[in-house]
């Protein structure tokens, strides 16, 4: 019996030191990035490539999600509001709360699973069939070849992507609510106008839209490259980067959320 | 993939992500409207400011002047200092009467400007001498249901 229970103890020890070890590690390689991206802005066309992969190739899902996400709120948006006799504040409502929350974080959500997990799946199989250590023995740095040029493809991608989806969303919004059902175009686009600041809940979306693509790009880099190099084990570390990247995702929106809409 | 392709793949998405920003910059938000230019600051005293904001709009006429841009209390006399960025385009009389309003019956409250016939014209950081307070709906209520209690008792 006690030896069950040391045991156990152990294996709580264990778990938890690989967690702050995995995160040591982590914030290692994030410096090393960092200090590692200068050389690889010297040839921006690999970022510019990877823009295209994870950036331009998620258009696609970004532009239909967000518009049915729109329609859905706009729909939902009008019973509610409807019931108040306020159903003119519809654009108000779609326009808020996709800005401010539903445009980033689903964004980053979608552009976690879209992109990140294919990056992580590329990175871990370049481990795996010992492609990064042979660049390492070619002199050639892979943090600053292979990393570096996807972590800031993805950084640079994800602003984009959350503000087009804002915007599209809004569209959708007003497909369902002035077409559809009919609520008055003038007032639907001027309560809006009122209600949204620029500098206010635009600006602070794409902050968070930043964080966001900063975080995803991380954890899929970083899993990537600390994947086991087996079958197996780039497959846990991709699971592992939609996981982390969707709770990491959803944590920080609480947090800068608490931090910029505070009082409101 | 062909290099140039993809340069011009990028250029579109590039262009589109900015084109999204700029519809929701001018089209949701109307940055003109809402960039007042050129400020400066009048501060107002009020017994009660209900539930104004900072930034809720100053209006004068219905046309938005200015916004709140501070609210704190004077710990002397326990009034509520209203600190407000006006337009500079636009100055107001010095016995100009400064009221908080509420837009609709649920709408959000605002500080409403009613323009007075003085000649002279208030100067930047100078205070609206002539105030009124926020109408709390509870207080209303509560002296209605006063007077009727009182009227009730005249007639017996």
């Amino acid at each position: 019996m006690p030896e069950r229970l040391f045991s156990a103890v152990a294996g709580l020890g264990h778990s938890l030191n690989n967690v702050f070890q995995r995160l040591g590690f982590a914030a290692r390689f994030f410096m090393m990035l960092l200090r590692y991206s200068g050389q690889s802005f010297c040839r921006f066309r690999l970022t510019v490539r990877e823009i295209y992969f994870s950036g331009f190739q998620s258009l696609l899902i970004m532009l239909v999600s967000s518009l049915f996400i729109g329609m859905v709120l706009g729909l939902q948006g009008f019973e509610t509001l409807q019931r108040f006799g306020s159903a003119d504040a519809l654009g108000v409502m779609v326009a808020l709360s996709l800005t401010r929350e539903l445009g980033p974080v689903v964004a980053a959500l979608l552009f976690a699973s879209r992109a990140g997990s294919s990056i992580t799946a590329e990175i871990g199989l370049m481990k795996a069939t010992e492609q990064l250590m042979a660049m390492d023995m070619m002199a050639i740095n892979p943090i600053a070849r292979v990393v570096a040029p996807k972590f800031w493809g993805g950084v640079l991608s994800m602003p984009l992507l959350a503000s087009l989806f804002s915007a599209i969303g809004i569209f959708g919004g007003y497909l369902i609510g002035v077409v559809f059902i009919g609520v008055d175009e003038g007032a639907f686009w001027s309560q809006m106008q009122g209600a949204v600041d620029f500098r206010f809940d635009i600006w602070n979306g794409i902050i968070k839209s930043f964080v966001f693509g900063i975080a995803v790009s991380l954890i899929a880099v970083f899993e990537g490259y600390d994947a086991i190099p087996t079958a197996e084990g780039v497959s846990a570390s991709i699971r592992r980067t939609v996981v982390n990247s969707a709770l990491t995702i959803l944590a920080l929106d609480f947090v800068l959320t608490s931090f910029m809409f505070r009082g409101l | 993939m062909n290099r140039r392709l993809m340069d011009i793949w990028v250029g579109v998405f590039v262009v589109i992500g900015f084109a999204a920003l700029l519809f929701l910059a001018l089209r949701a938000s109307d940055v003109a409207s809402s960039n007042l230019g050129e400020t400066y600051r009048l501060k107002a005293r009020f017994d009660n400011i209900g539930g104004l904001k900072v930034r809720g709009p100053v209006k004068s006429a219905g046309v938005v002047v200015g916004r709140v841009a501070k609210i704190s209390l004077d710990p002397k006399d326990y009034e509520a200092i209203v600190t407000m960025k006006i337009d500079k385009r636009y100055r107001f009389p010095k016995d100009t009467y400064a009221s908080i309003l509420t837009s609709g019956l649920l709408g959000e409250q605002y500080i409403g400007l009613d323009i007075g016939g003085d000649e002279k014209m208030l100067n930047p950081g100078e205070i609206f001498a002539r105030t009124q307070s926020a109408i709390v709906l509870e207080k209303l209520i509560g002296q209605f249901m006063f007077s009727k209690a009182a009227e009730g008792t005249d007639k017996k």
